[in-house]
């Protein structure tokens, strides 16, 4: 970057953004000014380059309370009880600084929520890294976990898990999303906006410093190249002490209804949160930086509006109640300070010094912020991909093929993971980390929420429509087992550059399969996140869609089913349909031939919402085991309830590819003997029984347990050290 | 304005996880290193300019609250 | 039974079980209350019971800071007029910190936080917290911290293996051995007492371990002793 480049090409805008913000104002923006418009229309802060197409998203059903648009999204549990959900990446500043990276992509994910008036039950961290033979990768993982548990830990915020997938193509910019997930009642439902002439802004939480300056919009908004080591002064620090002192403030400001809207401050810091709140009301602000409580005194106005400073929340409040509002934060032992006054109106009026360095109309930031068709081109290269299927072998052995499967770190044991994470705190866990979805209770009720986190970035790449609808069903059926309906969906969007046609035809692709397979199984989208720009030298990530789902059981099941729960002389059960030949994207392709191609099998929009009605409904009949037969096959989902119940099992197939084939919709039963399953709308088969010491396919092979279960344990563990 | 630096290690014999494992990463690297203990360092500015009384009190600090004298030593160094 | 006696679950700043041990206490028959950590007077309660979480961000050292709360003072005078005191996780670093026990807990032998269920096995009932155990039960309980390592200069363990040690990491069968302690206590000690038995502290959490839909009822036996120690005495 050379000096003489102008101001706002330095700030990442382009000559015809800046001709806007001149239309918008009538005259050339002052510096703070220009600062405020470069961060609020930058692609992270403004999605310029998705929203034309995130429309296509159904978001509608009788028990959504809040769509997209606001900090999370609301749905509606019955009796009173609402729960709020939110998914956020946290990509390249956890590859900058991957330990205060995914550690401040915690707290920003929990102020989303307790926004909302609710309090944060659960967290979940979808991640994705370059393969652990390199060292670089360790390190990222090691530090990724390590923020995670550090700051959700502390903080008092259990977390679920998540998933794991590794990729070269993830080597130079891996993926960290974060989800979170609250409860609560009716009646403290908060949202953003500012109203009534008179009502004053309050600054709740840390003091404002250096930290972070334009990070959200510089770290997420532009490729990265070999300087990204001069990046790190814009990684925030997380201090989850001051979160844990900010939620309860917080929460007790709700519980004695003092705020009439509030907002939390992450990217954009001050700017974001005085035009939002200010927008979403209607109305105008006067905000005094004067007021701002700093870290360092000599800080210029565009670097306090633009401070990305964590643990800051701004409220706004009666002018009666700003007494009571500052004698509660003191008594939480955080920072509260009057900084602005709402006016009618549109106008932020920002001042310092007795000046006015800002004033311009606060809706400008956000709604007038540029729109963008970027052009979508289909890849050739995917004709070559789609003509390249997997060359299958007559016959082969199935159990030692499973070692060599089990071996790897994303089909492997991940309590190396989520022992790390508390993930036990607030007495509400059923299901916890290892099961397909987990599943909380919501005490004093009869109500179960559960939650699975989803992506496949491979599968995507391969077919992103049929991928993108893939990971939805998985993730239903993930959340159906544990006896819980489909209920809601939060995406994370993670992609390479827009600004190639071939990055944006899979974001629109994908976003067409996500859609349909939302529609066909009744589930409104209720928010989301888009990451651009995860290419590192000309490298673009697999695309990688993340879906979160939401489900909900009310009853929960008597008896949830859980993968230990299997014993010997039980029967095992394939539920779904089955094609011995769908090897595209499964895991032997990739472990064992190291292959990517072929083309992934489509959903079926008849069978696959039957397959997950099947699954509630098993999950209530009191079946002790239901687990989701994903990518790794039949071969691995049977190995998984074998190595968490302790106990082998015999499978028999006639065609081996059964064992390790991939598809849609389809899940495992284990069931005491004679038992009926019931099952007439979908196709079901008997393949096995639990037992022995062996798991043993027959003339296809067999492994014993201990020693399939010592590899499946150690695949982390043994790299990681 | 007196500077002092509070050195605090742990005490000898008591299990130290951090130096055991770096330890053990200096040997895989090749150094021959004996024992490698942990510690941490806190600059503090008191208000006072005679070195015995500063002593006095840095010390009352570091039984009282900036060290655990049931597991750790601590040294006092005035800078200044 | 004992129902209606009050027990003190003291709030300080970053402290995040506080609820999970309201709640129990509440399953349990007793009536707990949450008391901000700049209360002086402790008088009207029955018992007190200092919870996990990470007081003062942890900052300093665990439980450094939280020893010197103003509640700290009343918590002392309580604990040597006999009143049932218990420290759980960070808790039990705060006992320990505040020389209420002795020892102190550092970092895992491995560096890793731990979130998973051990066994203990019970080495002692002379203590509010195992009172209705008895000497050779085994418990599933989850330990969930990243500094639960015990240590203690020799001359002090010495003193404490005189019966002041209540709970030892061991494997599901009782026994007590190096691949049973997931964090490099010293001789597997996971739970202690002081000479009075009315102050205990332990790292796992009993109450995560309270009823059948969470995994465990073994943590019971635990919170129904110090339950069932709350009218013994009167401060």
């Amino acid at each position: 970057m050379t000096t003489e480049a102008p101001a706002h090409i330095q700030l990442g805008m382009t000559d015809a953004e800046y001709d806007a913000v001149v239309d918008i104002l009538g005259r050339e923006p002052r510096p703070a000014e220009l600062a405020m418009y470069s961060v609020m229309w930058s692609e992270h802060c403004s999605y310029k380059s998705s929203r034309a197409w995130l429309g296509r998203f159904p978001t509608e059903a009788p028990w959504v309370v809040v769509g997209p648009g606001e900090n999370a999204g609301v749905v509606d549990l019955g009796d009173g009880w609402l729960a709020a959900l939110r998914i956020e990446s946290h990509n390249h500043p956890s590859f900058v600084e991957p330990f205060q990276g995914a550690a401040t992509g915690v707290g920003g994910i929990l102020r989303d929520i307790f926004t909302m008036g609710a309090r944060p039950i659960a967290v979940w961290d979808p991640i994705r890294f370059g393969p652990l033979d390199d060292a670089h990768n360790r390190y990222l993982l090691d530090g990724v976990v390590s923020g995670i548990a550090h700051y959700g830990n502390a903080v008092g915020v259990p977390t679920l898990g998540g998933e794991i997938e590794f990729s070269e193509r993830y080597s130079a910019n891996p993926l960290v999303n974060v989800m979170a997930l609250g409860i609560l009642k009716q009646e403290q439902l908060v949202l953003s906006a500012a109203s009534g002439e008179g009502n004053v802004a309050i600054l709740l939480g840390a003091s404002t410093g250096r930290d972070g300056i334009g990070g959200a919009s510089i770290l997420a908004s532009a490729s990265f190249d070999e300087s990204s080591g001069a990046k790190r002064p814009s990684v925030q620090i997380g201090d989850p002490f001051e979160e844990k002192k900010l939620i309860e403030a917080c929460l007790e400001l709700y519980e004695r209804g003092l705020v009439v809207g509030i907002q939390d401050l992450g990217a954009a810091g001050i700017s974001c949160a005085t035009s939002e709140c200010a927008a979403n009301g209607g109305v105008g602000m006067v905000v005094d930086l004067d007021d701002v409580p700093l870290r360092e005194d000599d800080m210029n106005a565009g670097e306090i509006l633009m401070s990305e400073s964590q643990e800051r929340m701004l409220a706004i409040v009666e002018p009666d109640d700003v007494d009571e509002v500052l004698e509660l934060a003191e008594k939480w032992e955080i920072n509260g300070a009057v900084i602005g006054t709402v006016t009618a109106g549109g106008t932020l009026e920002v001042r310092q010094h007795g000046e006015v360095v800002a004033e311009v109309p606060a809706a400008s930031l956000s709604e007038d912020a540029p729109l963008y068709r970027r052009p979508a081109e289909r890849p050739e290269a995917l004709d070559r991909l789609w003509a390249d299927p997997v060359d299958l072998p007559a016959g082969l052995d199935v159990g030692e093929t499973l070692l060599r499967m089990l071996d790897d770190p994303a089909v492997g044991d991940r309590s190396w993971i989520y022992q790390q994470y508390d993930h036990q705190l607030f007495l509400n866990t059923v299901i916890e980390p290892g099961h397909d979805g987990s599943l909380l209770r919501i005490k004093g009720t009869t109500k179960g929420l559960a939650v699975s986190t989803d992506g496949n970035g491979r599968l995507c790449f391969m077919d992103p429509r049929r991928g993108g609808a893939r990971i939805v069903y998985e993730s239903a059926l993930n959340v159906a087992v544990t006896g819980a309906r489909p209920f809601a969906v939060v995406d994370n969007l993670n992609f390479g550059n827009p600004e190639k046609p071939e990055i944006m035809w899979q974001f629109i692709e994908t976003i067409e399969g996500m859609s349909a397979a939302c529609e066909a199984l009744g589930v409104p989208v209720i928010g989301g996140n888009v990451s651009f720009y995860n290419e590192t030298d000309g490298v673009d990530i697999f695309p990688t869609p993340v879906v979160g789902m939401l489900g909900f059981a009310d009853p929960m099941p008597g008896h949830v089913p859980r993968l230990d729960q299997a014993e010997p002389g039980m029967e095992v059960w394939l539920i779904g349909p089955e094609d011995p030949t769908d090897f595209a994207g499964t895991t032997y392709s990739r472990v064992v031939l190291d292959h990517v191609g072929g083309r992934p099998s489509d959903v079926d929009h008849t069978i696959g919402p039957k397959v997950v009605d099947e699954a509630v409904r098993l999950a209530h009949a009191g079946v002790p085991v239901l687990h989701d037969i994903s990518v790794g096959g039949a071969a691995v989902a049977v190995a998984e309830i074998c190595f968490r119940s302790g106990c082998g099992a015999r499978v028999d197939s006639d065609d081996w590819r059964t064992l390790l084939s991939a598809g849609p919709h389809r899940f495992l039963a284990v069931v005491p003997p004679g038992f009926d399953l019931e099952v007439t709308d979908v196709p079901a088969r008997r393949i096995g029984t639990m037992g022995g010491n062996h798991i043993d396919f027959g003339r296809h092979g067999r492994v014993p347990l201990s020693l399939a279960a010592d590899v499946w344990r150690n695949a982390i563990p043994r790299r990681m050290g | 304005m007196t500077q002092v630096r509070v050195s605090i290690t742990r005490k000898d014999g008591l299990s130290d996880p951090e130096g055991v494992a770096t330890r053990r990463a200096l040997l895989d690297l090749g150094y021959d290193v004996g024992e490698v203990h942990f510690g941490r360092i806190i600059n503090l500015e008191v208000d006072d300019t005679d070195e015995a009384s500063v002593r006095a009190a840095v010390t009352a600090m570091c039984e009282r609250l900036l060290a655990n004298p049931v597991i750790e030593d601590y040294s006092i160094e005035v800078l200044s | 039974m004992t129902i209606g006696r009050r027990v003190a679950v003291i709030v300080f700043p970053g402290s995040n079980c506080e609820r999970d041990v309201a709640y129990a206490m509440q399953l349990l028959g007793a009536d707990p209350e949450l008391v901000w950590h700049r209360e002086t007077d402790l008088s009207e309660f029955d018992g007190v019971i200092l919870p996990g979480g990470f007081a003062h961000g942890d900052y300093l050292r665990t439980g450094a800071i939280a020893r010197f709360s103003p509640v700290m003072t009343e918590v002392e005078r309580l604990a040597d007029a006999g009143t049932p005191v218990l420290g759980i996780c960070n808790g039990f670093q705060i006992l320990c910190e505040a020389g209420l026990l002795p020892g102190a807990l550092v970092a895992n032998r491995d560096l890793k936080f731990i979130c998973r269920p051990v066994h203990l096995r019970v080495e002692s009932t002379d203590s509010v917290l195992t009172r209705a155990a008895t000497v050779g039960d085994v418990l599933r309980i989850p330990l969930n911290s990243f500094e639960g390592n015990y240590v203690a200069p020799a001359p002090v363990l010495d003193d404490l293996e005189n019966g002041g040690v209540v709970l030892r990491y061991s494997d599901a069968d009782g026994s007590v051995s190096d691949a049973a302690n997931p964090n490099g206590s010293l001789n597997n000690i996971a739970g202690i007492a002081n000479g009075g038995g009315n102050v205990a502290g332990l790292m796992p959490h009993p109450e995560r371990a309270i009823e059948t839909v969470l995994g465990s009822t073994d943590g019971r036996i635990l919170l129904e002793s110090f339950v069932a120690s709350l009218d013994r005495v009167t401060a």
